[in-house]
Protein backbone atom coordinates (compact mmCIF):
# COMPACT_ATOMS: atom_id res chain seq x y z
CA UNK A 1 0.00 0.00 0.00
CA UNK A 2 2.61 2.52 -1.08
CA UNK A 3 0.22 5.26 -2.12
CA UNK A 4 -1.87 4.68 0.97
CA UNK A 5 0.84 5.83 3.30
CA UNK A 6 1.16 9.15 1.45
CA UNK A 7 -2.52 9.97 1.37
CA UNK A 8 -2.92 10.25 5.13
CA UNK A 9 -6.40 8.75 5.32
CA UNK A 10 -5.99 6.25 8.15
CA UNK A 11 -8.47 3.45 8.73
CA UNK A 12 -9.78 5.20 11.85
CA UNK A 13 -10.46 8.39 9.94
CA UNK A 14 -12.14 6.48 7.14
CA UNK A 15 -14.32 4.51 9.54
CA UNK A 16 -15.41 7.75 11.20
CA UNK A 17 -16.18 9.22 7.78
CA UNK A 18 -18.14 6.12 6.76
CA UNK A 19 -20.23 6.34 9.92
CA UNK A 20 -20.85 10.06 9.48
CA UNK A 21 -22.06 9.35 5.94
CA UNK A 22 -24.53 6.79 7.29
CA UNK A 23 -25.78 9.30 9.84
CA UNK A 24 -26.28 11.94 7.15
CA UNK A 25 -28.04 9.42 4.89
CA UNK A 26 -30.42 8.54 7.71
CA UNK A 27 -30.90 12.21 8.65
CA UNK A 28 -30.14 11.58 12.33
CA UNK A 29 -29.20 14.18 14.93
CA UNK A 30 -25.56 13.06 14.66
CA UNK A 31 -25.74 13.49 10.90
CA UNK A 32 -26.97 17.06 11.25
CA UNK A 33 -24.21 17.89 13.69
CA UNK A 34 -21.66 16.39 11.25
CA UNK A 35 -23.02 18.59 8.45
CA UNK A 36 -22.93 21.72 10.62
CA UNK A 37 -19.38 20.99 11.74
CA UNK A 38 -18.00 20.23 8.27
CA UNK A 39 -19.75 23.05 6.42
CA UNK A 40 -16.99 25.61 6.93
CA UNK A 41 -14.25 23.17 5.96
CA UNK A 42 -15.95 22.14 2.71
CA UNK A 43 -15.83 23.99 -0.58
CA UNK A 44 -12.27 23.11 -1.58
CA UNK A 45 -12.78 19.96 -3.64
CA UNK A 46 -13.34 19.79 -7.38
CA UNK A 47 -16.83 18.29 -7.81
CA UNK A 48 -17.23 16.22 -10.97
CA UNK A 49 -20.65 14.85 -11.93
CA UNK A 50 -21.00 11.81 -14.16
CA UNK A 51 -24.36 11.07 -15.73
CA UNK A 52 -25.73 9.25 -18.78
CA UNK A 53 -28.00 6.34 -19.67
CA UNK A 54 -27.52 2.92 -18.04
CA UNK A 55 -24.89 0.88 -19.83
CA UNK A 56 -22.97 3.79 -21.32
CA UNK A 57 -20.04 3.02 -19.00
CA UNK A 58 -20.28 5.57 -16.20
CA UNK A 59 -18.79 3.35 -13.49
CA UNK A 60 -15.97 2.13 -15.73
CA UNK A 61 -15.21 5.73 -16.61
CA UNK A 62 -15.11 6.72 -12.92
CA UNK A 63 -12.74 3.80 -12.35
CA UNK A 64 -10.29 4.84 -15.09
CA UNK A 65 -10.59 8.57 -14.47
CA UNK A 66 -9.81 8.03 -10.78
CA UNK A 67 -6.86 5.76 -11.59
CA UNK A 68 -5.49 8.47 -13.87
CA UNK A 69 -5.98 11.27 -11.32
CA UNK A 70 -4.26 9.16 -8.65
CA UNK A 71 -1.25 8.09 -10.70
CA UNK A 72 -0.66 11.12 -12.95
CA UNK A 73 -1.95 14.04 -10.88
CA UNK A 74 -1.47 12.65 -7.36
CA UNK A 75 -4.94 13.81 -6.36
CA UNK A 76 -7.04 12.00 -3.75
CA UNK A 77 -10.55 11.09 -4.86
CA UNK A 78 -13.87 10.54 -3.09
CA UNK A 79 -16.60 8.80 -5.08
CA UNK A 80 -20.35 8.79 -4.44
CA UNK A 81 -22.15 6.31 -6.69
CA UNK A 82 -25.95 6.44 -6.66
CA UNK A 83 -28.10 3.48 -7.75
CA UNK A 84 -31.90 3.28 -7.69
CA UNK A 85 -34.03 2.09 -4.75
CA UNK A 86 -37.05 -0.06 -5.47
CA UNK A 87 -40.18 2.10 -5.22
CA UNK A 88 -42.04 -0.94 -3.86
CA UNK A 89 -39.77 -2.44 -1.20
CA UNK A 90 -37.27 0.37 -0.64
CA UNK A 91 -34.48 -2.15 -1.20
CA UNK A 92 -31.60 -1.63 -3.59
CA UNK A 93 -28.74 -3.43 -5.26
CA UNK A 94 -25.75 -1.12 -5.32
CA UNK A 95 -23.41 -2.52 -7.94
CA UNK A 96 -21.14 0.32 -9.01
CA UNK A 97 -18.17 -1.06 -7.08
CA UNK A 98 -18.04 -4.05 -9.46
CA UNK A 99 -16.48 -1.80 -12.12
CA UNK A 100 -14.22 0.01 -9.66
CA UNK A 101 -12.12 -2.91 -8.44
CA UNK A 102 -8.89 -1.33 -9.72
CA UNK A 103 -9.27 1.33 -7.03
CA UNK A 104 -9.17 -0.98 -4.03
CA UNK A 105 -6.12 -1.07 -1.82
CA UNK A 106 -5.56 2.68 -2.25
CA UNK A 107 -6.35 4.76 0.84
CA UNK A 108 -6.40 7.87 -1.31
CA UNK A 109 -9.69 6.72 -2.80
CA UNK A 110 -12.95 6.45 -0.86
CA UNK A 111 -15.94 4.87 -2.61
CA UNK A 112 -19.42 5.08 -1.17
CA UNK A 113 -22.52 3.55 -2.78
CA UNK A 114 -25.82 5.30 -2.15
CA UNK A 115 -29.38 4.22 -2.84
CA UNK A 116 -31.62 6.93 -4.29
CA UNK A 117 -34.26 6.26 -1.57
CA UNK A 118 -37.18 7.52 -3.59
CA UNK A 119 -35.65 10.77 -4.79
CA UNK A 120 -36.02 11.57 -8.48
CA UNK A 121 -33.48 13.40 -10.58
CA UNK A 122 -30.67 10.85 -10.35
CA UNK A 123 -29.38 11.64 -6.85
CA UNK A 124 -30.51 10.83 -3.32
CA UNK A 125 -31.72 13.61 -1.02
CA UNK A 126 -28.61 13.23 1.12
CA UNK A 127 -26.11 13.15 -1.77
CA UNK A 128 -25.13 16.81 -1.39
CA UNK A 129 -24.49 16.21 2.31
CA UNK A 130 -22.33 13.17 1.61
CA UNK A 131 -20.35 15.14 -0.97
CA UNK A 132 -19.80 17.84 1.65
CA UNK A 133 -18.42 15.27 4.11
CA UNK A 134 -15.94 13.89 1.53
CA UNK A 135 -14.94 17.43 0.55
CA UNK A 136 -14.37 18.45 4.17
CA UNK A 137 -12.50 15.21 4.88
CA UNK A 138 -9.87 16.47 2.44
CA UNK A 139 -10.40 14.57 -0.81
CA UNK A 140 -9.12 16.77 -3.65
CA UNK A 141 -11.72 15.57 -6.12
CA UNK A 142 -15.22 14.28 -5.42
CA UNK A 143 -16.95 12.36 -8.20
CA UNK A 144 -20.69 11.91 -8.16
CA UNK A 145 -22.12 9.17 -10.35
CA UNK A 146 -25.88 9.43 -10.89
CA UNK A 147 -28.48 6.67 -11.12
CA UNK A 148 -28.40 6.82 -14.90
CA UNK A 149 -32.11 6.62 -15.55
CA UNK A 150 -31.83 9.04 -18.41
CA UNK A 151 -33.30 12.25 -19.61
CA UNK A 152 -34.37 14.03 -16.44
CA UNK A 153 -31.20 13.78 -14.40
CA UNK A 154 -30.49 17.45 -14.08
CA UNK A 155 -29.95 17.63 -10.31
CA UNK A 156 -26.33 16.71 -10.86
CA UNK A 157 -25.65 19.93 -12.77
CA UNK A 158 -26.60 21.90 -9.67
CA UNK A 159 -24.34 19.89 -7.40
CA UNK A 160 -21.26 19.37 -9.57
CA UNK A 161 -18.85 22.00 -10.88
CA UNK A 162 -18.11 20.04 -14.04
CA UNK A 163 -20.76 17.68 -15.39
CA UNK A 164 -19.78 14.88 -17.74
CA UNK A 165 -22.58 13.39 -19.81
CA UNK A 166 -21.59 9.93 -21.00
CA UNK A 167 -22.92 8.70 -24.34
CA UNK A 168 -22.14 5.57 -26.31
CA UNK A 169 -22.74 4.51 -29.91
CA UNK A 170 -26.13 2.91 -30.53
CA UNK A 171 -28.08 4.87 -27.93
CA UNK A 172 -30.54 6.59 -30.20
CA UNK A 173 -30.56 8.88 -33.20
CA UNK A 174 -30.08 12.62 -33.60
CA UNK A 175 -33.59 13.33 -32.27
CA UNK A 176 -32.49 11.93 -28.91
CA UNK A 177 -29.61 14.33 -29.08
CA UNK A 178 -31.78 17.44 -29.49
CA UNK A 179 -34.30 16.55 -26.79
CA UNK A 180 -34.15 18.88 -23.85
CA UNK A 181 -32.62 17.73 -20.61
CA UNK A 182 -29.55 15.71 -20.18
CA UNK A 183 -27.43 16.97 -23.08
CA UNK A 184 -28.10 20.54 -22.05
CA UNK A 185 -26.41 20.04 -18.70
CA UNK A 186 -23.18 18.68 -20.20
CA UNK A 187 -20.04 20.69 -19.59
CA UNK A 188 -18.16 17.91 -21.33
CA UNK A 189 -19.68 15.21 -23.54
CA UNK A 190 -17.91 11.89 -23.20
CA UNK A 191 -18.39 9.55 -26.12
CA UNK A 192 -17.47 6.27 -24.49
CA UNK A 193 -17.04 2.86 -26.16
CA UNK A 194 -15.39 4.76 -28.99
CA UNK A 195 -14.01 1.50 -30.36
CA UNK A 196 -17.50 0.31 -31.33
CA UNK A 197 -18.95 0.59 -34.83
CA UNK A 198 -21.22 3.59 -35.28
CA UNK A 199 -19.03 5.93 -33.26
CA UNK A 200 -18.63 8.37 -36.19
CA UNK A 201 -22.36 8.90 -36.64
CA UNK A 202 -22.91 9.33 -32.91
CA UNK A 203 -20.08 11.85 -32.79
CA UNK A 204 -21.56 13.74 -35.75
CA UNK A 205 -25.00 13.85 -34.10
CA UNK A 206 -23.57 15.12 -30.82
CA UNK A 207 -21.43 17.77 -32.48
CA UNK A 208 -24.26 18.93 -34.72
CA UNK A 209 -26.43 19.29 -31.63
CA UNK A 210 -23.77 21.31 -29.86
CA UNK A 211 -23.34 23.64 -32.82
CA UNK A 212 -27.09 24.25 -32.88
CA UNK A 213 -26.93 25.18 -29.24
CA UNK A 214 -24.07 27.60 -29.82
CA UNK A 215 -24.79 29.31 -33.17
CA UNK A 216 -22.05 31.87 -32.53
CA UNK A 217 -19.68 28.98 -32.06
CA UNK A 218 -17.39 26.90 -34.12
CA UNK A 219 -19.51 26.82 -37.30
CA UNK A 220 -17.76 24.43 -39.57
CA UNK A 221 -14.36 25.13 -38.10
CA UNK A 222 -14.57 22.29 -35.61
CA UNK A 223 -11.14 21.03 -34.75
CA UNK A 224 -9.48 24.38 -35.42
CA UNK A 225 -8.11 24.96 -31.96
CA UNK A 226 -7.44 28.68 -32.17
CA UNK A 227 -10.90 29.64 -33.36
CA UNK A 228 -12.51 27.55 -30.64
CA UNK A 229 -10.56 29.31 -27.93
CA UNK A 230 -11.31 32.73 -29.33
CA UNK A 231 -15.01 31.92 -29.39
CA UNK A 232 -14.84 30.78 -25.78
CA UNK A 233 -13.95 34.30 -24.72
CA UNK A 234 -16.89 35.78 -26.56
CA UNK A 235 -19.71 33.33 -26.02
CA UNK A 236 -18.71 31.25 -23.02
CA UNK A 237 -17.97 27.57 -22.71
CA UNK A 238 -18.45 25.17 -25.62
CA UNK A 239 -18.81 21.61 -24.36
CA UNK A 240 -16.20 19.50 -26.11
CA UNK A 241 -16.82 15.92 -27.21
CA UNK A 242 -14.13 13.64 -25.77
CA UNK A 243 -13.84 10.07 -27.07
CA UNK A 244 -12.92 7.35 -24.57
CA UNK A 245 -12.74 3.59 -24.18
CA UNK A 246 -13.24 3.33 -20.43
CA UNK A 247 -12.56 -0.39 -20.15
CA UNK A 248 -9.04 0.19 -21.49
CA UNK A 249 -8.37 3.67 -20.12
CA UNK A 250 -8.11 5.23 -23.58
CA UNK A 251 -8.75 8.97 -23.70
CA UNK A 252 -8.28 9.70 -19.99
CA UNK A 253 -5.53 12.25 -20.62
CA UNK A 254 -7.79 14.21 -23.00
CA UNK A 255 -10.69 13.97 -20.58
CA UNK A 256 -8.70 15.21 -17.59
CA UNK A 257 -7.34 18.10 -19.69
CA UNK A 258 -10.90 19.02 -20.68
CA UNK A 259 -12.00 18.88 -17.03
CA UNK A 260 -9.14 21.13 -15.88
CA UNK A 261 -9.82 23.53 -18.73
CA UNK A 262 -13.45 23.72 -17.67
CA UNK A 263 -12.40 24.30 -14.05
CA UNK A 264 -10.29 27.26 -15.17
CA UNK A 265 -13.15 28.59 -17.23
CA UNK A 266 -15.74 28.46 -14.43
CA UNK A 267 -13.33 30.05 -11.98
CA UNK A 268 -12.38 32.84 -14.38
CA UNK A 269 -15.89 33.60 -15.57
CA UNK A 270 -17.61 33.66 -12.18
CA UNK A 271 -19.71 30.64 -13.11
CA UNK A 272 -18.31 28.66 -10.18
CA UNK A 273 -19.37 31.09 -7.51
CA UNK A 274 -22.75 31.59 -9.21
CA UNK A 275 -23.32 27.82 -9.26
CA UNK A 276 -22.29 27.45 -5.63
CA UNK A 277 -24.63 30.25 -4.56
CA UNK A 278 -27.54 28.78 -6.53
CA UNK A 279 -26.99 25.36 -4.99
CA UNK A 280 -26.78 26.69 -1.43
CA UNK A 281 -29.90 28.76 -2.02
CA UNK A 282 -31.83 25.70 -3.19
CA UNK A 283 -30.58 23.69 -0.23
CA UNK A 284 -31.55 26.46 2.17
CA UNK A 285 -35.04 26.73 0.66
CA UNK A 286 -35.48 22.98 0.82
CA UNK A 287 -34.51 22.91 4.50
CA UNK A 288 -36.80 25.86 5.17
CA UNK A 289 -39.80 24.07 3.64
CA UNK A 290 -38.91 20.90 5.52
CA UNK A 291 -38.51 22.71 8.84
CA UNK A 292 -41.74 24.70 8.45
CA UNK A 293 -43.60 21.54 7.54
CA UNK A 294 -42.32 19.58 10.57
CA UNK A 295 -43.07 22.52 12.87
CA UNK A 296 -46.55 22.80 11.45
CA UNK A 297 -47.08 19.07 11.84
CA UNK A 298 -46.00 19.24 15.47
CA UNK A 299 -48.55 21.99 16.19
CA UNK A 300 -51.49 20.07 14.76
CA UNK A 301 -52.97 16.82 15.97
CA UNK A 302 -53.26 13.88 13.65
CA UNK A 303 -57.01 14.18 14.14
CA UNK A 304 -57.16 17.74 12.79
CA UNK A 305 -55.23 16.72 9.72
CA UNK A 306 -57.39 13.63 9.16
CA UNK A 307 -60.57 15.65 9.45
CA UNK A 308 -59.33 18.07 6.83
CA UNK A 309 -58.46 15.14 4.58
CA UNK A 310 -61.95 13.63 5.02
CA UNK A 311 -63.47 16.90 3.84
CA UNK A 312 -61.18 16.82 0.84
CA UNK A 313 -61.96 13.17 0.06
CA UNK A 314 -65.69 13.88 0.11
CA UNK A 315 -65.09 16.97 -2.02
CA UNK A 316 -66.67 19.34 0.51
CA UNK A 317 -63.49 21.40 0.47
CA UNK A 318 -60.78 21.82 -2.10
CA UNK A 319 -57.24 21.16 -0.85
CA UNK A 320 -56.65 24.96 -0.91
CA UNK A 321 -59.77 25.65 1.18
CA UNK A 322 -58.85 22.98 3.70
CA UNK A 323 -55.42 24.55 4.05
CA UNK A 324 -56.98 27.98 4.62
CA UNK A 325 -58.99 26.53 7.50
CA UNK A 326 -55.99 24.82 9.08
CA UNK A 327 -53.39 27.58 8.86
CA UNK B 1 -37.37 10.98 9.38
CA UNK B 2 -35.91 8.30 7.18
CA UNK B 3 -36.04 4.82 8.73
CA UNK B 4 -32.77 3.09 9.48
CA UNK B 5 -31.91 1.01 6.41
CA UNK B 6 -30.12 -2.30 6.77
CA UNK B 7 -26.97 -2.23 4.63
CA UNK B 8 -25.49 -5.56 3.56
CA UNK B 9 -22.28 -6.29 1.66
CA UNK B 10 -22.52 -9.41 -0.50
CA UNK B 11 -19.04 -10.45 -1.57
CA UNK B 12 -17.38 -13.26 -3.51
CA UNK B 13 -13.91 -13.76 -2.09
CA UNK B 14 -11.55 -16.20 -3.78
CA UNK B 15 -11.17 -17.55 -7.24
CA UNK B 16 -14.37 -19.37 -8.16
CA UNK B 17 -16.40 -17.64 -10.82
CA UNK B 18 -19.90 -18.70 -9.84
CA UNK B 19 -22.02 -15.88 -8.50
CA UNK B 20 -25.56 -17.15 -9.11
CA UNK B 21 -25.98 -17.94 -5.42
CA UNK B 22 -24.64 -14.55 -4.33
CA UNK B 23 -26.98 -12.80 -6.74
CA UNK B 24 -30.02 -14.79 -5.58
CA UNK B 25 -29.27 -13.88 -1.96
CA UNK B 26 -28.61 -10.23 -2.90
CA UNK B 27 -31.92 -10.10 -4.72
CA UNK B 28 -33.82 -11.64 -1.79
CA UNK B 29 -32.33 -9.12 0.64
CA UNK B 30 -33.20 -6.32 -1.74
CA UNK B 31 -36.78 -7.52 -1.95
CA UNK B 32 -36.85 -7.48 1.85
CA UNK B 33 -36.12 -3.74 1.69
CA UNK B 34 -32.39 -3.81 2.40
CA UNK B 35 -29.61 -1.96 0.61
CA UNK B 36 -27.23 -4.53 -0.80
CA UNK B 37 -23.76 -3.62 -1.99
CA UNK B 38 -22.50 -6.16 -4.50
CA UNK B 39 -18.80 -6.06 -5.34
CA UNK B 40 -18.36 -8.69 -8.04
CA UNK B 41 -16.17 -11.74 -8.46
CA UNK B 42 -12.68 -12.63 -7.25
CA UNK B 43 -12.27 -10.33 -4.29
CA UNK B 44 -9.30 -10.55 -1.95
CA UNK B 45 -9.99 -10.50 1.81
CA UNK B 46 -8.50 -6.98 1.84
CA UNK B 47 -10.94 -5.80 -0.84
CA UNK B 48 -13.90 -7.22 1.10
CA UNK B 49 -12.82 -5.56 4.36
CA UNK B 50 -12.19 -2.26 2.62
CA UNK B 51 -15.65 -2.26 1.02
CA UNK B 52 -17.26 -3.14 4.37
CA UNK B 53 -15.47 -0.18 5.96
CA UNK B 54 -16.25 2.43 3.30
CA UNK B 55 -19.86 1.33 2.98
CA UNK B 56 -20.37 1.14 6.79
CA UNK B 57 -22.43 -2.02 6.43
CA UNK B 58 -24.31 -3.83 9.20
CA UNK B 59 -23.85 -7.28 7.67
CA UNK B 60 -21.31 -9.00 5.41
CA UNK B 61 -22.41 -12.07 3.42
CA UNK B 62 -19.64 -14.16 1.86
CA UNK B 63 -20.28 -16.63 -0.94
CA UNK B 64 -17.55 -19.23 -1.48
CA UNK B 65 -17.71 -22.30 -3.71
CA UNK B 66 -14.00 -22.84 -4.22
CA UNK B 67 -13.20 -24.78 -1.06
CA UNK B 68 -10.90 -22.06 0.26
CA UNK B 69 -13.29 -20.97 3.00
CA UNK B 70 -11.06 -22.09 5.89
CA UNK B 71 -8.35 -19.71 4.66
CA UNK B 72 -10.42 -16.80 3.36
CA UNK B 73 -13.14 -16.48 6.00
CA UNK B 74 -10.97 -16.19 9.16
CA UNK B 75 -8.78 -13.65 7.34
CA UNK B 76 -11.80 -11.51 6.41
CA UNK B 77 -13.23 -11.68 9.94
CA UNK B 78 -9.84 -10.62 11.31
CA UNK B 79 -9.47 -7.68 8.90
CA UNK B 80 -13.01 -6.41 9.50
CA UNK B 81 -12.50 -6.53 13.27
CA UNK B 82 -9.08 -4.89 12.98
CA UNK B 83 -10.68 -2.03 11.06
CA UNK B 84 -12.81 -1.31 14.11
CA UNK B 85 -16.05 -2.84 12.86
CA UNK B 86 -16.48 -4.98 15.95
CA UNK B 87 -20.22 -5.54 15.69
CA UNK B 88 -20.58 -6.21 11.96
CA UNK B 89 -22.24 -9.62 11.51
CA UNK B 90 -20.60 -11.96 9.00
CA UNK B 91 -22.31 -14.95 7.42
CA UNK B 92 -21.11 -17.48 4.85
CA UNK B 93 -22.91 -19.32 2.08
CA UNK B 94 -21.81 -21.84 -0.54
CA UNK B 95 -20.33 -25.29 -0.68
CA UNK B 96 -19.14 -25.79 2.89
CA UNK B 97 -18.62 -29.39 4.15
CA UNK B 98 -20.45 -30.08 7.42
CA UNK B 99 -17.20 -30.77 9.25
CA UNK B 100 -15.93 -27.24 8.47
CA UNK B 101 -18.96 -25.40 9.85
CA UNK B 102 -17.75 -25.46 13.47
CA UNK B 103 -14.38 -24.00 12.47
CA UNK B 104 -16.08 -21.11 10.67
CA UNK B 105 -18.38 -20.41 13.61
CA UNK B 106 -15.31 -20.45 15.87
CA UNK B 107 -13.64 -17.93 13.58
CA UNK B 108 -16.45 -15.46 14.36
CA UNK B 109 -19.01 -16.15 11.67
CA UNK B 110 -22.67 -15.96 12.77
CA UNK B 111 -24.17 -18.47 10.34
CA UNK B 112 -23.24 -20.87 7.54
CA UNK B 113 -25.76 -21.61 4.77
CA UNK B 114 -25.37 -24.61 2.51
CA UNK B 115 -27.08 -25.42 -0.79
CA UNK B 116 -30.86 -25.58 -0.53
CA UNK B 117 -31.19 -22.98 2.25
CA UNK B 118 -34.34 -20.96 1.63
CA UNK B 119 -33.86 -17.25 1.02
CA UNK B 120 -36.73 -16.66 3.46
CA UNK B 121 -34.59 -18.11 6.25
CA UNK B 122 -31.58 -15.98 5.29
CA UNK B 123 -33.70 -12.81 5.20
CA UNK B 124 -35.22 -13.61 8.61
CA UNK B 125 -31.80 -14.35 10.11
CA UNK B 126 -30.32 -11.13 8.74
CA UNK B 127 -33.16 -9.15 10.30
CA UNK B 128 -32.53 -10.90 13.63
CA UNK B 129 -28.77 -10.22 13.43
CA UNK B 130 -29.48 -6.54 12.89
CA UNK B 131 -31.82 -6.33 15.88
CA UNK B 132 -29.27 -8.02 18.13
CA UNK B 133 -26.41 -5.71 17.10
Amino acid sequence: MGVAAESGFSNDRRLMLARQITAVENDTAAGRIALDETFKKAGKAILIGITGAPGTGKSSLVNQLTSYLRSEKKLTVGIVAVDPSSPFTGGAILGDRVRMRDLSGDDGVFIRSMASRGALGGLALATAGVVQLLDAAGYDVVMIETVGAGQSEVEIARLAHTTLVVEAPGFGDDIQAIKAGILEIADILVLNKADLPGVESTERALKANLEMGYPMGINGKAGHQQSIEKQDEITGWHPPVVKTVATRGTGMKDLVEAIFKHQEYIKGSGTLSARNKERLKIEFEYLLKHRLFTDWQRNHTQQEIEQALIKIYSRQLSPQQALDQLI
Amino acid sequence: MTERKIRVLVAKPGLDGHDRGAKVVARALRDAGMEVIYTGLRQTPEMVAEAALQEDVDIVGLSILSGAHLVLVPRIVELVRKNGQKDVVIFVGGIIPDEDVAALLDAGVSAVYGPGTSTVKIVEDVKQFTIKR
